[in-house]
């Protein structure tokens, strides 16, 4: 192979994810609203395109075209560029996800559907994705508002409190697998009696809460917390930079989505059929992220939010100790056997 | 949630509490005192204003509260009304005694027409005069009606306050139903006055009287749906109890009513204590908390919610048995004579120009409560004898209610004044006037 050939493969594979990323955060609003409706005994939006298919296009040319205010007062550079930083780092970590195994057409290996296999890949998913919450204590931060500010504190204080169980969830993971590697984890769990979920049943318990936590996403989305901070960190955004903090919230849910899927349910394995083809291996794969990405409306919409110190109890007095106890057990047992 | 049957009629009382696997649980109260903190430590810094309102989602219309904030503790909470003052009381002054009954609907608007039955008791009251037994039976299935609507609007916005967004849209739904009951029977959705001096305004047909049956046999279930999502809820739970306490002492100083009172484990119910339009007839229970909190609060209105289905059956049971008796007093100083009667009678053409230009109460004053879903609702009303009132005022129990804000808040978290807010229930149109 050549190496105009492995960069256009590359191409073609950045090009595939991250559209379909993009694509997916976009869809998801349509699903939110969809699905929230379909909940509430209303029927949702319907106008634009089939069953309302179009509407996040729709959207997308109306904040295109709004006007976008900005506050007096207001810290212009950091106000701008908040937005970027929420919606960046979910779309970056996405590149280390191995959606199929390797794909092979007419004899040729192709590699795996991922931008990146990096031997870090979990590390790198860490420190990107602790970076996206920069976005919203900046954002709320500059905009010289009180809400704003309150929204802000809110997601730095409950930061530091979910992103140690996550971290410890996901290491005793890697501890199970051996391995840093994303696709080696996947490898590690050929079958459905080898998913983690099995054999780390309470760290994923704890990974999925965390993930509603690191996706600012509902019980947990105080920093937003429309009735009290009438919309907290976002008050005062709006056109495409409030729109940025959508695609960034809801890229970051699709992001977390796939990693829970490649940590604890066997990534792309087929359950039941060891030598499944690369694209119902990718099927496969796309059917259990939308089982978690489903996950994540149905909570939003049935659920009432807790306090933000409820969150603070719950992730150093119960999740930390669980965890790290998990973590030791795991750790033990492991060197044991 | 436990409806004791056994206690039974005789007690009178039902005592609510937390479904079982979360009422023995408590969650640690936030300990935090404003005062003791050193202002000059830069550990603490400084303090900040945040006005809450008047436009801002949780606050329930057009309240504004200033809050002074430590941090996320609410160190000082000052809740400011009036941006719905319309001079309601003055109205009733200047429009005399029978036009004013299009305002009381525009007083709570949640209840129009508990409002319109507070109004015409009190100048019945003042005038002296007895209601049918159909019409006081036809105003008691109104005012329980009501009082459902308003509690069903009480459990949406709070559930919509505390992020369970999807509560709303149930609770609307059913309230959406009786909306319709109630055009069927009145004309209109809101807004009715439906409620006249000496009774109502007309007959309840038979056919609605089968609709609100229907809606009456399926609405316990709803509860239990409502209940399902929130009851034993953890989140809810833990976001309600223990929080915006009230002892009863404190219920008395702010002079609270209704289900805050009740929340309170005070047994106050005007329905038993002062029975006005036949209550005294109707088997119900009057269910009280234990605590007082936000919690015990929800469990209070969820509870009366199904008490009031068991009056309103009561009530199409007497309506059933009075079909064709006389709903309105036909006493021709106060009462409008049928339209028939003034087209042929010289008498009732008289009797229907001096009571639509004219017509004067007797010299006196008079005030009536009733228990409304918000608690005390009165009417005092002075007159010197001629067609305006002298003096109109109105106890609106919202009012009171807004009072106990800054009690029950300071000190606590800045999240928990939508759950004080919300349990405490009041409605602007009323508290402003």
């Amino acid at each position: 192979m050549s190496t105009w050939e492995g960069f256009l493969i590359a191409l073609v594979k950045t090009v595939v994810i991250f559209g379909t990323v993009v694509q997916v955060a976009a869809l998801m609003t349509l699903a939110e609203r969809k699905f929230s409706a379909w909940m509430q005994y209303r029927i949702g939006p319907n106008r634009v395109g089939p069953f309302g298919l179009l509407q996040p296009l729709a959207d997308g040319v109306k904040f295109i075209f709004k006007e976008e205010l900005t506050p007096d007062g207001a810290n212009k550079w950091l106000f701008r560029a908040a937005p970027i930083l929420a919606a960046l780092p979910a779309m970056m970590t996405i590149a280390v996800i191995p959606f199929t195994p390797d794909i092979v057409i007419g004899g040729r290996n192709f590699g795996s559907l991922a931008v990146a296999d990096l031997d870090v890949g979990i590390l790198y998913i860490l420190a990107l994705g602790g970076l996206a919450i920069y976005g919203v204590i900046l954002g709320g931060w500059a905009s010289n508002s009180k809400y704003s500010l309150m929204g802000s504190l809110r997601a730095s204080a409950q930061m530091i409190s979910y992103e140690l169980t996550l971290i410890l969830t996901i290491l005793a993971v890697v501890v199970m697998s051996g391995s840093l590697n994303l696709r080696e984890i996947v490898e590690s769990q050929p079958t459905v009696g080898h998913w983690h979920i099995w054999t780390q049943p309470l760290a994923f318990v704890m990974f999925v809460v965390a993930t509603f936590a690191e996706t600012n996403r509902h019980p947990f989305d105080f920093s937003e917390c429309e009735p009290e901070l009438v919309g907290g960190f976002h008050t005062e955004y709006s056109a495409m930079k409030w729109a940025m903090f959508y695609i960034g919230e809801y890229s970051a849910m699709t992001m977390m989505a796939c990693l829970t899927v490649v940590l604890f349910l066997g990534g792309w394995s087929v359950p039941f059929w060891e030598s499944a083809p690369w694209f119902v291996c990718l099927a496969a794969f796309l059917a259990k992220t939308s089982v978690f990405l489903f996950l994540f409306l149905w909570v939003r919409w049935s659920l009432p939010r807790f306090r933000f110190d409820q969150l603070m109890r719950l992730g150093w007095k119960v999740f930390l100790p669980l965890a790290l106890i998990n973590l030791l057990v795991t750790g033990a047992l492991v060197s044991l056997f | 949630m436990s409806t004791s049957s056994t206690g039974g009629p005789a007690a009178g009382t039902t005592r609510v509490q937390g479904s079982g696997a979360t009422g023995a649980r408590t969650t640690r109260t936030f300990e935090f005192a404003p005062g003791e903190v050193d202002r000059d430590d830069p550990l603490h810094g400084e303090l900040m204003e945040l006005n809450m309102g008047p436009q801002h989602p949780a606050t329930h219309g057009v309240l504004r509260i200033k809050v002074v904030l430590d941090g996320e503790h609410m160190v000082e909470v000052e809740p400011d009304v009036g941006y719905l003052h319309r001079g309601k009381e003055k109205t009733c002054e200047s429009l005399g005694w029978r036009k004013f009954f299009v305002h009381t609907d525009r007083l709570d608007y949640l209840q129009p027409l508990m409002n319109n039955c507070a109004y015409a008791l009190a100048l019945e009251k003042l005038a002296g005069m007895q209601v049918p037994e159909r019409g006081q039976t036809i105003r008691v299935l109104l005012m329980e009606l009501s009082r459902v609507m308003a509690h069903l609007i009480y459990l949406g916005t709070t559930s919509i306050d505390l992020g369970a967004v999807t509560m709303f849209f149930f609770t609307f739904s059913e309230r959406e139903r009786i909306y319709t009951l109630l055009d069927a029977y009145t004309g209109h959705r809101m807004n009715n006055t439906y409620i006249r001096i000496g009774g109502v305004y007309a007959d309840v047909e038979p056919a609605v009287e089968r609709e609100i049956r229907a809606w009456l046999d399926q609405f316990p279930k709803k509860i239990d749906e409502f209940e399902k999502m929130l009851t034993g809820n953890r989140i809810w739970f833990d976001r309600n109890r223990n929080i915006g306490t009230l002892t009863p002492e404190m219920c008395k100083a702010w002079s609270l009513t209704g289900p805050n009172l009740r929340g309170s484990g005070v047994e106050w119910d005007l329905r038993k204590k002062q029975p006005y339009s036949g209550y005294e007839h109707y088997d119900f229970e009057i269910p009280v908390g234990t605590i007082g909190d936000c919690y015990d609060r929800y469990a209070v209105r969820i509870e009366e919610m199904r008490q009031s289905v068991r009056i309103c059956q009561q009530a199409l049971d007497r309506l059933e048995k009075s079909r064709g008796a006389e709903f309105l007093e036909q006493d021709r100083r106060y009462v409008l004579p049928p339209k028939g009667l003034v087209h042929t009678s010289m008498e009732e053409l008289i009797h229907q120009f001096k009571i639509v230009t004219d017509m004067a109460l007797p010299k006196g004053e008079a005030y009536h409560a009733v228990e409304s879903s918000k608690g005390e609702l009165g009417f005092f009303l002075a007159s010197d004898g001629t067609s305006h009132p002298l003096r109109c005022h109105i106890r609106a129990p919202g009012l009171m209610n807004v009072q106990a804000i800054p009690a029950i808040a300071e000190g606590r978290l800045f999240s928990d004044m939508v759950s004080i807010i919300g349990s405490l229930d009041f409605v602007m149109g009323e508290v402003d006037r």
